[in-house]
């Protein structure tokens, strides 16, 4: 059975459609309002918050914590002191992504790694050898989002913490409500924002001191179709839809390496030796990347005019698409070339955005090809452009 | 030696700014003055009290096009637009209507009060839908000149008569009946609810003195539709930081392309050569000259104060004399140390959208009874909104800044003395209506700004306070706006131009006239 979070009893009570979703086995909100594009807004205006335990964490203590992620993450973390976070994704022996998620570098000797899928069996492996402990504390620890242009000032309000001090990517004790928490400057919205692991006792407690400050700091309670169209204007990945995990797919051209991921620049290949290195420096060497992943827009007069061609006025998605779409390199669709992830209308950029998959060769800026969008059950080819990702990035996100 | 440029555009409003981006998107050497230290004209955000921004005059966007947002890349420039979720309604009894975004709650709603007008509300939005689209390409449409078509006005005329004649019977019907009703009588076809039938006429009279039962009223309403058919694309709602900062991300788009804007700079007057504009004067001597000057003034502004009047016909001045404006509305800003209670209103959230303050169409009526010889209604029929619930920008956290949108207050308002005691006594009827609906709202006062009509004239230079630069009724519309033969933008005088809201497509920050008018000194073509 989908299990309920342990903000469950206030989450249940604010969402009024009962839209919830399954996340790794709990239920999350799709949405709480009718119309989730208020939740939208709120987190470009005011800010959201988001229940998002059911991310699982991992606590990797000893004098070897460092090595071991380092060991097993395909960001350099050399450079990483206590108080530092960074996301990143890992790879199997081939290279290949298995999933993504944050280190948060706790104190000397102490990391956690938040990930998407369970990882505790994938961090035991790797730990032979390296002197440290690991502990799944996936259900000790639970988690809000606070995201959007006033997160800091309301966060500011419940924690006894400098919060103007606490840089894009770091991460402090805090005590939150007298409770204490690891409050990280990180999130999955592009924005300003925070994210707070708590201990599922503190959790109604916190959400509810949160929600008492929401009509002053224009907050709302957010779910999972605002927080999918935030990230997508961030440009970030999601699992199951920008990858799969290498560790769930037995077929090969399902799986997909960082380079071709359009997260090479993570990828420190002249460093020290991590899972999956060799075989990326030899896809880099080779040049034997087969996709790229970048940004595009529609050209959406043509939308408006394929509409009118069955009397239609212009109808435009009302909420985000996460399934893949054909792309092709003609309007005659003979040149199958890649595919879009995900995509959405932009209501703050006015724009048709989308996240594809493409040949190596389309990959610069301006390059264009045919995205198909099938309007009354018939197939149009629809001009798109590469521009550059993320597609918003306001400077208050590192400000 | 004097400056000159290719183009200067007079007004630095919505379509002022609009013109002059795409001017300058074609190439040209473009200036822009504003009277004013701010730009935006009716939409414009001011910080008149310390921490409080107020959209001083409109307070709404809903029918922005489309096409300028994309074309100008108004996102990128901070449009930001957070869609209205509900209107809550309340009433004389202590109850009250309230609208949500989802239609089906909206339903369940209205049969609280009548099971068929719950029936019928799907009906009602869906003929709206289907008018509104029928007459959306008129909006994109250069306006045809009925006396002397040109082949390309009988193209067009050719194209809408296609359009049109696709309808179906109903739809056309429908059409024709809603060019010539009055609110309430089309509304009432659908609903018997007074407070849902007001809820609906309200729109059709907004900046028009005309009562909800008043013949030729009905249009209005659909021009109010237009938005909604943009769908995702143009939200109807509250920009962030108040309107002006549309005319902000308009002006932004404008500089980008190279256009030079200048505020503190009222113009005096055209300078004309030989029935030829060729440059501008301002009031403290400056001269600039360009090959076209577009004013985004109102018409009686752009031709009865601008330009001398032996420069132009004598049927055109009488024409033009002849426009109504006849301002309509008042707007009482208030800056508020929390959040109003409004009588039965279950959650704070419910206000976030519009708070209509129109009971029945009787009371509307009333309202207009009120304010038709002169003098403004006692107990005004208002749209009040507090972006401050979803816009951090707006006000300090915790307090809230009110925009209250009244109808009606009429420019003559003799009979309460002079123009402050005419204000005060004004702001008093708006403050006292508004507490019979929100007992605690003047424990909440922090500062209030009263703008009459008179007001928005001196401030703005909007003519006798009309928000639309000039009534929406049918006789001043498409090809009559301002006035037959003049309606392609074109003026009596070469290379003057008009861009503002009293040329067709209207008033409301659409930001059509701007474009259609820079379209067509660009000789039909726009570059994008």
């Amino acid at each position: 059975m989908t299990r309920p979070t342990p903000f469950h009893s206030r989450t249940s009570a604010l969402n009024e459609g009962q839209r919830w979703e399954d996340w790794e086995g709990f239920l999350a909100a799709t949405m709480y309002s009718l119309d989730p594009l208020v939740e939208y807004n709120a987190v470009r205006l005011g800010c959201g918050i988001f229940d998002v335990s059911p991310l699982h964490k991992y606590e990797v203590r000893g004098p070897d914590a460092q090595a071991l992620l380092q060991r097993m993450v395909v960001r350099n973390l050399a450079p990483s002191r206590p108080g530092r976070g960074f996301y990143t994704v890992w790879c199997d022996d081939n290279g290949k992504v298995v999933d993504d998620g944050g280190v948060f570098h706790i104190a000397e000797n102490h990391l956690r790694l938040t990930s998407t899928l369970p990882s505790l069996e994938w961090l035991i492996d790797n730990s032979s050898g390296f002197d440290v402990t690991i502990e799944d504390v996936s259900e000790e620890l639970v988690g809000i989002a606070i995201q959007g242009p006033t997160s800091r000032d309301l966060l500011r309000k419940l924690t006894n913490v400098d919060l103007s001090a606490l840089k894009f990517w770091h991460c402090t004790d805090a005590d939150v409500c007298d409770r204490p928490t690891l409050i990280s400057r990180s999130g999955y919205t592009g924005d300003l924002g925070f994210e707070i692991f708590v201990r599922p006792e503190d959790a109604e407690k916190i959400w509810d001191s949160a929600m008492a400050l929401a009509p002053d700091y224009q907050m709302r309670p957010c779910g999972l179709v605002a927080l999918d169209m935030t990230r997508i204007e961030a440009g970030l990945l999601q699992i199951d839809t920008e990858f799969i995990s290498a560790k769930q797919t037995l077929f090969e051209v399902q799986t997909i390496s960082p380079l071709e991921l359009g997260v090479g620049w993570m990828c420190k290949l002249d460093g020290d030796y991590f899972v999956g290195r060799d075989a990326l420096r030899e896809e880099k060497a080779n040049g034997t990347s087969r996709w790229k992943t970048v940004g595009v827009e529609l050209d959406v007069t043509y939308i408006e005019k394929y509409f009118s061609e069955f009397a239609m006025p212009l109808h435009l998605p009302e909420r985000s698409w996460n399934e893949a779409v054909p792309i092709y390199a003609d309007e005659a669709q003979e040149h199958l070339i890649g595919r879009g992830t995900s995509g959405m209308w932009s209501p703050l950029l006015k724009k048709y955005i989308v996240i594809a998959r493409i040949p190596p060769q389309y990959e610069k800026l301006g390059s264009r090809f045919f995205i198909e969008e099938v309007i009354e059950a018939k197939t149009f080819s629809i001009p798109a452009t590469v521009v550059k990702m993320p597609f918003f990035d306001p400077p208050r996100k590192k400000a | 030696m004097a400056e000159t440029y290719d183009a200067i555009v007079v007004g630095g409003g919505h379509n002022g700014l609009t013109c002059a981006a795409y001017l300058a998107k074609a190439g040209q050497k473009v200036l822009v003055l504003e009277r004013r230290h701010v730009l935006g004209g009716a939409a414009v955000t001011e910080e008149i009290y310390p921490g409080f921004k107020y959209s001083v005059c409109s307070y709404v966007v809903s029918l922005l096009r489309p096409e300028v947002a994309r074309e100008l890349d108004l996102g990128r420039h901070g449009l930001q637009i957070h869609p209205q979720e509900f209107v809550y309604l309340p009433m004389e009894n202590g109850d009250h209507l309230l609208t949500h975004g989802d239609p089906h709650k909206t339903r369940q709603e209205f049969r609280r009060f009548s099971k068929k007008d719950a029936d019928r509300a799907g009906q009602f939005e869906d003929l709206m839908y289907r008018m509104a689209f029928a007459v959306k390409p008129i909006l994109g449409y250069k306006p045809p000149n009925m006396a002397a078509p040109s082949l390309r006005d009988l193209s067009t005329l050719k194209e809408f008569g296609g359009h049109l004649s696709g309808l179906g019977k109903e739809t056309f019907h429908q059409l024709t009946k809603i060019m010539t009703m009055s609110a309430d009588d089309f509304v009432g076809q659908f609903f018997e609810t007074p407070i849902i039938r007001a809820m609906h006429s309200l729109s059709g009279v907004i900046g028009t003195m005309l009562g909800p039962k008043s013949p030729g009223t009905a249009y209005v309403l659909l021009h109010h539709y237009m938005g909604d058919l943009d769908g995702a694309f143009s939200a109807w709602g509250a920009q962030k930081g108040g309107t002006g900062m549309v005319s902000e991300a308009i002006a932004s788009a404008a500089r980008e392309n190279g256009v030079e804007i200048r505020v503190n700079a009222p113009v005096s007057q055209i300078i004309i050569e030989n029935g030829t504009a060729v440059g501008v004067a301002l009031e403290n001597g400056d001269e600039f000259y360009a090959k076209t000057i577009a004013t985004g003034c109102d018409p009686h502004v752009s031709f009865r104060k601008l330009v001398d009047e032996k420069e132009l016909p004598g049927d055109f001045v009488r024409a033009i004399d002849n426009f109504k404006f006849r301002g309509s509305s008042g707007k009482v800003n208030i800056a508020l140390d929390g959040l109003p209670a409004f009588t039965g209103m279950e959650s704070p959230r419910f206000l976030s959208g519009a708070i209509d303050i129109c009971p029945s169409t009787d009371y509307v009526e009333q309202a207009y009874d009120d304010a038709k010889y002169g003098g403004f209604s006692k107990r005004p029929a208002m749209e009040i909104c507090i972006p401050s619930i979803n816009d951090p920008s707006m006000a300090p956290p915790g307090k809230h800044m009110m925009s209250i949108f009244v109808q009606y207050c009429s420019y003559d308002m003799d009979q309460y003395g002079d123009r402050d005691q005419q204000r005060e006594a004004f702001g008093n009827a708006v403050i006292d209506t508004v507490q019979e609906f929100c007992p605690n709202i003047k424990d909440l006062i922090l500062h209030k700004q009263v703008l009459t009509p008179w007001d928005m004239e001196q401030m703005i230079g909007l003519t006798e306070g009309n928000i639309f630069q000039g009534e929406l009724t049918l006789d001043q519309l498409f090809f009559s706006r301002p006035t037959a033969g003049y309606a392609d933008y074109k003026t009596p005088i070469r290379n003057y131009w008009q861009c503002g809201s009293g040329t067709h497509p209207g008033g409301g920050i659409m930001a059509m006239p701007g474009r259609l008018a820079a379209k067509e000194i660009l000789g039909g073509k726009l570059v994008i």
